[in-house]
């Protein structure tokens, strides 16, 4: 298919898809006078026709028939626990949500905006440190090959265009109260203040605090006020309606690449976005050691090649990686002789969660919400806590931030309560506003036998292999998820509920129930290129014209959702482009 | 009902405080698309609201929607709390489902191998469950009561029901599990659903939880913590309340 490409003028640059991480490069690389084409599978989706506020409120089609997802008849993965088993598709999302259109998954994410903290980027060094070598066995935990100083600024620069609001809890080194006193040093505070909080979060920091743990506001990407962000676009205040995760919001109040970023970016002279057009490789020249651009397919089913003197992919983790296996871009990892880096270190989150019913006195409205408004404590997150003796690293962010309640989804009730009749719906009716949840968001440490491949079996509709996904959760995550949920259930028994129902995450892993959307991996950053595909700038080794940015970067995953670190990369990746690369093209690092 | 497109900008202006809009949108385009400058917009233009206005089923025939009414109608009982599953209209929701893309899951991966034992068949979309699933209740039903299912008293109806949820009734083509549960998901959607889809009629669901349906601002209420709020749902639909001059 690909011989038959139609080769078109070239350009500087190609960016490979329009969601976050796409559409930030795109607009950094324009703004320094290059010429960018952004392409992207899915539709152009903008929040005026797509969101529009009298008809996005509608839960069967945003949650259960997944309107804003990636269609898997266009495109899916295969499944499997370990490589004796033979993977099976995906023939609906269920453990996680691939987006589709442009903004991506970054249209209906829930908008918890955390940095990683210091640690986080030399975590194998770090850990080794502190509990020895054999803490780490059976893991394949490694060091980012950067470091939080060189992180920070791009951070604060993705929390100035999404407009997050939060407090902060450490500004140069000096403790804020009321913010999170885990957090590495920044510069200066969140560009906006913390939302209100509704009751459940109220509650769940009073209990906390008389735990002697430390609650702070979850930083959100929901706005608390209007915002005018440093792209010049600005945003609405959150209104808590509580159709928000798995929704695109109507208000220009959740932060995603459609309200912050693309507005601005489509005005610009020098940039065009291409829809519908779903890019099949990324074509390397001879010597296999420069990308030349990409091939890709519209909608008419026509074939074209797009010449780039640097390729930007930035797309889902899932496509990223399949799309560096597709393209021949470094060496497919086997987990038998340990060898190869794409599609190594694939990992996921480890997501825990204690229910509380209270059959007297409370009433929660738990309508009144949105996915990134809650309240958090870190002491149990990754290693705040000294894991001595414990049998396990790592941890997770314990908060609670009620999303909202539409009701086919949200109908929580006591376990054995039947499933129909009229029991049924007496006990759904007494529990609707009864109940609340504590989540625990926890890392998820790569090893050896998780990864990602080529699936052998089932293609998509251009006749190309699916993505494989090998995974499943290690006894050490097994271990801490036991710990976590515990910890997070005392905090729970505080309130006096009049039952608890605590679910840490067990193992096998499937795709029976929605997770989360937090895949990274696969494509990691390091020092390394033995260990790594990318070096800190996002560089691909040895092809240092292409560029691969996204949460595929993360050689393992905290207790914390992706996203503010997906932003920092990408402005991490376009700040080493402008300033160095396009200075002097070829390997900004060599080893 | 009130005319679609007018609801939909009667709300949109109803609600236009707390709809901050930036100076920025673009069209969407369901083809390839070369999008530069500033693209044109027109409201609901690509991704409109979902109206049905024909009252007759659309997928079921008359029996099948009789027997499918009888079965969400013991799913949810009517009660003191609510109607019951088919005076919501979960029977109507269901119908209308299969008519459209859901009913053939287009939108989803179907290619094979399908691997026995671990998902259903290919064939298997929910249409085709739905017309397997109720030929052999039917079946299965006249085999042991010479009745269709419908005509059972209530009690016997929910012995059935309980026997298919514990897969205790052999059907042949599909599993009777299989069936079962895609009855229920629909039935709880339809009821649960905004009344735009056809169940949940008046909004009875949501009377009954207390969720304020299709609102969008809730700021003057975040700070009534543990307040009944006592709400009027809303639906996508609209409300005639809105066209009304005071």
């Amino acid at each position: 298919m690909t011989t038959q490409a139609k080769k078109l003028p070239g350009t500087d640059v190609v960016v490979v898809g329009l969601g976050w991480a796409g559409s930030i490069v795109a607009k950094e690389l324009a703004d320094a006078g290059l010429r960018v084409i952004g392409f992207e599978r899915g539709a152009w989706r903008d929040t005026a026709s797509d969101f529009n506020i009298a008809s996005a409120a509608d839960e069967l089609r945003y949650v259960q028939r997944q309107e804003l997802m990636l269609r898997t008849r266009q495109n899916t993965c295969t499944l499997r626990n370990n490589v004796t088993q033979t993977a099976l598709p995906m023939r609906t999302w269920g453990s996680f949500h691939p987006g589709n259109g442009t903004g991506g998954a970054g249209n209906h994410w829930a908008g918890i905006t955390f940095r990683f903290q210091p640690d986080e980027f030399h975590l194998k060094s770090h850990l080794e440190d502190r509990y020895g070598k054999q803490a780490l066995e059976g893991l394949s935990v490694q060091d980012w090959g950067t470091t939080w100083e060189e992180m920070e600024p791009f951070y604060d620069a993705f929390e100035r265009v999404a407009g997050i609001s939060g407090k902060a809890g450490n500004i140069g080194g000096t403790l804020i109260e009321g913010g999170n006193p885990f957090e590495g040093p920044r510069r200066r505070d969140y560009p906006n203040p913390p939302t209100q909080q509704t009751f459940a979060p109220t509650l769940f920091a009073e209990a906390a605090r008389n735990l002697g743990y430390k609650p702070f506001p979850v930083p959100s990407a929901l706005a608390s006020q209007g915002y005018t962000n440093s792209y010049g676009v600005t945003m609405g205040p959150c209104t808590f309606c509580g159709f928000c995760t798995n929704y695109g919001c109507a208000n220009y109040s959740k932060a995603s690449a459609i309200v912050n970023v693309l507005p601005a970016l489509i005005r610009m002279p020098n940039f065009t976005a291409k829809t519908h057009c779903e890019v099949l490789e990324v074509r390397k020249d001879s010597s296999g050691k420069r990308a030349t651009g990409i091939v890709y397919v519209d909608a008419n089913g026509q074939t074209w090649e797009q010449p780039a003197e640097i390729v930007v992919v930035a797309a889902f983790t899932f496509e990223n990686v399949r799309l560096m296996l597709l393209s021949g871009i470094g060496e497919p990892y086997d987990p038998v002789s340990n060898t190869g880096t794409t599609g190594r270190n694939y990992a996921y989150q480890t997501a825990n969660n204690v229910q509380l019913f209270f059959d007297e006195g409370k009433n929660f409205n738990p309508f009144i919400g949105g996915g990134a408004i809650g309240m958090g404590i870190d002491e149990f997150n990754n290693d705040n806590f000294d894991h001595s003796g414990l049998g396990f690293v790592g941890g997770g962010s314990t908060r609670v931030t009620p999303i909202g309640a539409a009701p086919i989804a949200s109908r929580p009730v006591p376990p054995g309560t039947p499933r129909w009749g009229s029991q049924w719906k007496k006990t759904t009716a007494q529990y609707y506003s009864a109940s609340m949840s504590i989540g625990c968001e926890a890392s998820n440490y790569s090893s050896r036998t998780n990864y990602l491949s080529l699936d052998p079996t089932y293609k998509d509709p251009h006749g190309r292999p699916l993505l494989r996904i090998t995974f499943d959760f290690t006894e050490n995550d097994l271990r801490m998820a036991q710990y976590v949920t515990g910890k997070t259930a005392e905090i729970a028994r505080a309130l006096n509920p009049s039952l608890v129902v605590e679910s840490p995450r067990k193992a096998p892993w499937n795709n029976t129930s929605y997770q989360s959307s937090h895949v990274v991996g696969g494509f990691v950053m390091g020092a390394d290129p033995a260990t790594s595909s990318v070096n800190k700038h996002l560089q691909v080794w040895d092809v240092p014209n292409l560029f691969v940015v996204g949460a595929s970067a993360f050689p393992q995953n905290p207790g914390y959702n992706p996203t503010g670190t997906v932003g920092a990369l990408a402005f991490k990746a376009a700040h080493a482009i402008r300033t160095l690369y396009l200075k002097r093209p070829g390997e900004m690092i060599s080893v | 009902m009130t005319t679609p497109p007018l609801a939909g900008l009667s709300r949109r202006s109803l609600l236009k405080a707390s709809a901050t809009t930036v100076a920025a949108s673009a069209a969407a385009y369901t083809q390839a698309a070369t999008v530069k400058g500033v693209p044109s917009w027109l409201p609901f233009d690509h991704n409109g609201p979902l109206h049905y206005q024909d009252q007759q089923p659309q997928f079921f025939s008359a029996e099948q929607l009789r027997e499918v009414e009888a079965i969400v109608e013991r799913l949810i009982p009517g009660d003191e709390l609510s109607v019951s599953g088919k005076e919501a209209g979960c029977a109507v929701f269901i119908d209308r489902q299969l008519a459209g893309q859901y009913g053939t899951y287009e939108r989803l991966y179907q290619h094979g191998p399908f691997i026995a034992g671990v998902e259903p068949k290919s064939d298997h979309v929910p249409r085709e469950r739905y017309r397997l699933g109720l030929e052999e209740l039917e079946k299965h039903c006249q085999q042991s009561y010479q009745k269709h299912f419908s005509e059972l008293p209530d009690a016997q109806r929910d012995e059935v029901l309980q026997a298919l949820e514990g897969g205790k009734i052999e059907f042949a083509g599909i599993e009777s599990q299989v069936f079962f549960e895609q009855v229920l998901q629909n039935t709880m959607e339809g009821f649960f659903a905004d009344p735009v889809y056809g169940g949940n009629r008046d909004m009875v669901s949501w009377k009954m939880l207390g969720f304020p349906g299709a609102r969008y601002d809730y700021r003057p209420y975040i700070a009534r913590h543990n307040q009944k709020l006592e709400l009027i749902p809303l639906s996508i639909i609209g409300s005639s309340a809105w066209s009304r001059k005071a």
